[in-house]
């Protein structure tokens, strides 16, 4: 099983889950992102390349796959303007042991936070609008799992 | 004439104030790099967005490559800021 999804709605933690424990593996790791309302945000917008991020996502799902014995994967990114305390991702892997699953979903959100063709606005109350910096650790992260 | 259209995003978008065009290319060896010089030099929203280019990253044809790729017979050139997903 190996499901990537780009979308603008939310979806059902369970039924992501649920999906992935009915693999037949002993382990599923899983990591949500989520829109955080601090220093008077208001909203969070996701521009995205789509030609590029479905395809994008799928390659490295891939890598994943073969990088780790994993029964199964699911990466689900939304775009658009999602509000603080929404969930902006998940990432969500099953395997036969913990490690390759915990490992597995590490490198996806990893991959998704410095390689994926998102870009994040943050609105503030006062109507004032700042497109997010990238963070130097998330690179580093990033390139950790280059080989 | 070989042409590429280019697409743009996040601040990059909105300095230029559209979110894409097609150009021609001054020869099927132009480089990134110089088809991004050259459009800086147009000044005005492309000076703004283009003028520093350690400040972006590019896709040519929906894959990552550096500045000193050759456009060659690509279809689309994506000029964007670094990434912040997840």
């Amino acid at each position: 099983m190996k499901r990537v999804a780009i979308q603008a709605d939310d979806f059902d933690i369970s039924a992501e889950l649920a999906a992935l424990e009915a693999l037949g593996g002993g382990g599923v790791a899983s990591f949500t992102g989520i829109v955080r309302g601090e220093g008077g945000l208001v909203a969070l917008e996701l521009e995205h390349y789509p030609a590029m991020t479905q395809r994008q996502a799928e390659r490295i799902a891939e890598e994943a796959m073969a990088r780790w014995p994993l029964l199964g994967l699911s990466i689900i990114h939304r775009h658009g303007r999602l509000l603080p305390g929404e969930r902006i991702v998940f990432v969500g892997t099953a395997s036969r042991h913990r490690a390759a699953a915990l490992e597995g979903c590490a490198f996806l959100i990893d991959w998704l936070k410095s390689r994926a063709p998102f870009w994040k606005k943050a609105h503030y109350a006062d109507g004032a609008g700042a497109w997010v910096a990238p963070r130097a650790e998330d690179e580093a992260k990033a390139q950790g799992w280059d080989r | 004439m070989a042409a590429v259209t280019l697409v743009y995003f996040a601040w990059v978008r909105e300095a230029i104030g559209r979110d894409e065009e097609r150009v021609e290319l001054a020869s099927p060896e132009e480089t990134i790099a110089e088809l991004v010089a050259r459009l800086a030099a147009q000044g005005g929203g492309y000076a703004e967005a283009l003028a520093d280019p350690d400040r972006l990253r590019a896709a040519l044809d929906q894959q990552f490559v550096g500045f000193d790729q050759a456009i060659g017979t690509a279809r689309e050139l994506a000029l964007f800021p670094p990434v912040t997903g997840g």
